[in-house]
């Protein structure tokens, strides 16, 4: 017959002060590492879905990223032209032939200067993009000096919000309109007029062209078909694959730091546990004697000691959750190092986050109660009964 | 002397429960450091950086190249006392994980500017005569255990093909905050290889580095450089060195950010742990407290007690995690290799770590020691525990 839970709450009642210490050690634990999850979480939303299945990306071989890569107009007609690329309602290829640069912007709030990617698109640019509007203001004309900005970079960089002007290569641009492009890596640019920037920046080639297949099925004959033809030096990837690329070391050095903190962190909350425990232990000695007297089990001893750790877990794991889903109101923006420009990103909370963090909880208590529990079942009944 | 004794064994009596909260101090203690000395590597470049040497690059960021022509120009402004220029090769050698900045520079003038790397004549001399030699600090070489003569060979990324360099010559940091992880080559090699592939690609630079004879007219010179390209095809934009290196710690301020506030994280952690562990300590001993109150000691002199106690394993935890931090911080530095090029652990963060063992030591007992100084004689000697 099993100890009733209600014992087990009553103790960890008894002892407020010291059940609070515990669990808001191990709280803070669970939220360091809710966290770094989340941060990884929204850096992987962020980044994948910036790219579609159906759209390919054509960079130059070796080159990256798209700051990197550079595509000379013979080859990019030929790219627009292959068979797999799909067609728009006026029967115009869908394909962009864009050209990217990194502009040094100075942000509101430091007045320090970041880098920040500005993308050339062609006519297609935003039809092949089906997750950026327009949420303020208007698209920028073809043919003209004007930018549209992503939404992040609005907020935060002088001069980029609607009716204000940006100077580089030697001309002023006016921003006429904010795009919104749902949390993706595009709410990180600012798009202008492809053949205009180039003209500014003095630029003769393309960065990479955008395709919209007619199926995400054509894929790989397309991507074939570019690497095997002599005159290209290209290579293509689907844009999901190469937007999550992009991230690969940052997401790596986000969970790789994060990791190795929760587990050195938790070595401290274990011990927390385990001294709380062993505490538990010793104060119930009496206590424990008379369940054995009266006929309970060495397990259900066990048991009972491991439920009382897993609460102290269990309940540090919700308050560190309960703090963690906080960080989801706040944005991070740093430089991708890979593309070596500015990354707004966002703590995103979901199910399997909530699952793991509360396992991990469960996990520390039960490692810090597993030793103090197996000390309280091993108590020999007399002796127990004899202590004072 | 009592007093220390009685604090001593107080401290001993539960040896479990010390050892354990020692172990947490000492884990919580290593992570404090090293996530200080991680922030202190982030700013590393920027704290080696000279005070004479200014850094000027195309305004509009730096991807955009400079013209090999301005040095010239910039070379006869006032005060600049010597000019070179470094392009950033960004190859991948092997796979991308085995990331070292890789430099092409004017082999006749640059090593002038940086005195902090220490070369062999007879190797600087076999690198000026070999146009596809290189140039690399101690740190790479022993990363990857390079020696004079091998070839390494680079995939190119912004120049694109396969590059292979012989090394002619490893350089030695002047002091322990120079980067040793870095590498150099011949920007004319890189040059006329270039005038073969794509023409347009020539005479062009990433940065110019001018050295001036007196740093207190470093603002002066660099808005004269900068005034006289204004309205050219390429702005230029320079800065102190210091400035430049920081703009590059300040892009990624976020995550520096982020590691500030995670260090003291763990010290909260490891407060709430100590905290319970005086508390616990405190409560079972609450009629001993009675007992001495009763013999007449005051109140001053059992929070004395619970202070001493709560500070003594602090201090212990502290003491072992320090010694400990300087092993911990080589073994990780060897891991990471090149990624962070200065990694030592410094005086401030030795300080920090102490001051921090002392706060938690300190806050651990203010609740234990209010209820025991405040305990009434009869109600400790009543209570039960």
């Amino acid at each position: 017959m099993p100890i009733p839970l209600s014992y087990t709450l009553r103790n960890l009642a008894a002892r407020k002060l010291t059940t609070l210490l515990t669990s808001g050690g191990m709280a803070l634990v669970v939220f360091v590492f809710a966290t770094v999850l989340m941060l990884e979480e929204g850096l992987r939303k962020t980044l994948v879905e910036t790219g579609s299945m159906d759209n390919a990306v054509v960079t130059r071989r070796s080159a990256g990223t798209e700051v990197q890569s550079v595509i000379d107009r013979e080859q990019a007609a030929i790219v627009e032209n292959q068979p797999e690329v799909a067609n728009g309602i006026d029967g115009a290829r869908l394909a962009s032939k864009e050209t990217i640069v990194l502009i040094s912007l100075v942000k509101r709030d430091s007045d320090k200067a970041s880098n920040v990617l500005i993308r050339g698109v062609g006519q297609k640019g935003i039809e092949l993009r089906p997750q950026v509007g327009i949420v303020e203001g208007r698209m920028f004309s073809p043919g003209s000096a004007e930018i549209i900005a992503g939404k992040s970079i609005a907020e935060r960089y002088h001069g980029a919000r609607v009716g204000e002007i940006l100077r580089f290569g030697q001309r002023e641009w006016t921003v006429v309109g904010i795009m919104d492009a749902g949390r993706t890596g595009f709410d990180s640019e600012i798009w202008g007029d492809a053949d205009q920037l180039m003209q500014a920046f003095r630029r003769p080639v393309y960065s990479s062209v955008i395709v919209k297949l007619n199926d995400a099925r054509g894929f790989s004959a397309f991507k074939n078909r570019i690497e095997a033809d002599p005159r290209l030096t290209l290579e293509a990837k689907q844009e999901n694959v190469f937007y999550a690329e992009q991230s690969k070391v940052l997401a790596n050095f986000i969970r790789y730091l994060g990791l190795i903190l929760s587990i050195i962190f938790s070595i401290g909350a274990i011990i927390g546990a385990m001294i709380t425990m062993y505490a538990s232990v010793a104060h119930r000695t009496t206590e424990i004697g008379t369940l054995r007297a009266l006929g309970f089990r060495r397990a259900t001893i066990l048991l009972t000691f491991l439920i009382e750790a897993l609460m102290l877990g269990a309940a540090g794991g919700v308050v560190g959750l309960i703090l963690a889903s906080f960080m989801q109101f706040f944005t991070i923006s740093t430089m991708n190092w890979q593309s070596f420009s500015e990354l707004a990103f966002s703590f995103t909370l979901n199910a399997a986050i909530i699952a793991k963090s509360l396992a991990f909880a469960l996990i520390m208590g039960v490692v810090g109660g597993v030793l103090p529990a197996a000390r309280a079942a091993r108590l020999d009944i007399v002796d127990s009964l004899r202590a004072a | 002397m009592h007093f220390f004794k009685l604090i001593l064994r107080n401290t001993l009596r539960h040896k479990l429960r010390s050892g354990l909260t020692v172990l947490g101090l000492v884990v919580a203690i290593i992570a404090f450091g090293l996530l200080r000395t991680v922030v202190d590597a982030w700013y590393a470049g920027a704290e080696g950086a000279s005070s004479t040497r200014l850094v000027t690059r195309n305004a509009i960021s730096l991807v955009f190249p400079l013209p090999i022509n301005y040095q010239e120009r910039i070379r006869k402004v006032d005060g600049v006392s010597a000019i070179s220029h470094a392009s950033w090769f960004g190859g991948v050698y092997v796979s991308e994980k085995n990331f070292f900045p890789q430099f092409a520079v004017d082999a006749k003038t640059y090593f002038d500017l940086y005195p902090e790397y220490v070369i062999a004549p007879q190797e600087m001399k076999a690198f000026r005569a070999d146009r596809k030699g290189c140039v690399i600090g101690r740190k790479l070489a022993n990363t990857h255990g390079f020696k004079v003569g091998d070839t390494i060979p680079l995939r190119g990324t912004i120049y694109p093909g396969s590059w292979n360099f012989t090394i002619r010559a490893i350089y030695d940091g002047a002091e322990s905050a120079t980067d040793t992880s870095q590498f150099f080559f011949h920007w004319n090699y890189l040059n006329e290889t270039m005038k073969k592939a794509v023409a347009r690609r020539t005479d062009w630079i990433g940065v110019y580095v001018i050295q001036i004879s007196d740093p207190d007219r470093a603002a002066e010179i660099s808005d004269e450089v900068d005034a006289m390209f204004r309205n050219s095809l390429a702005e230029t934009l320079t800065e102190t060195e210091k400035a430049f290196q920081l703009g590059f710690v300040s892009m990624t301020e976020a995550i520096v950010i982020a590691i500030r506030i995670v260090s003291f994280v763990v010290i909260f952690i490891i407060l709430a742990v100590m905290a319970n562990t005086m508390a616990m300590t405190a409560r079972e001993r609450i009629r001993e407290y009675a007992t001495l109150k009763a013999l007449g000691f005051g109140p001053c002199f059992l929070a004395g007690l619970i202070y001493g106690e709560s500070l003594m394993i602090a201090l212990a935890g502290a003491a072992i995690g320090i010694v400990l931090t300087f092993p911990v911080a080589a073994q990780f530095s060897e891991q990471v290799g090149t990624l962070f090029p200065v990694f030592g652990v410094s005086r401030e963060t030795v300080y920090m770590q102490a001051a921090a063992a002392a706060a938690v030591g300190l806050a651990a007992s203010v609740l234990p020691a209010l209820r025991a100084a405040r305990v009434p004689i009869v109600d400790g000697l009543r209570s039960i525990g």
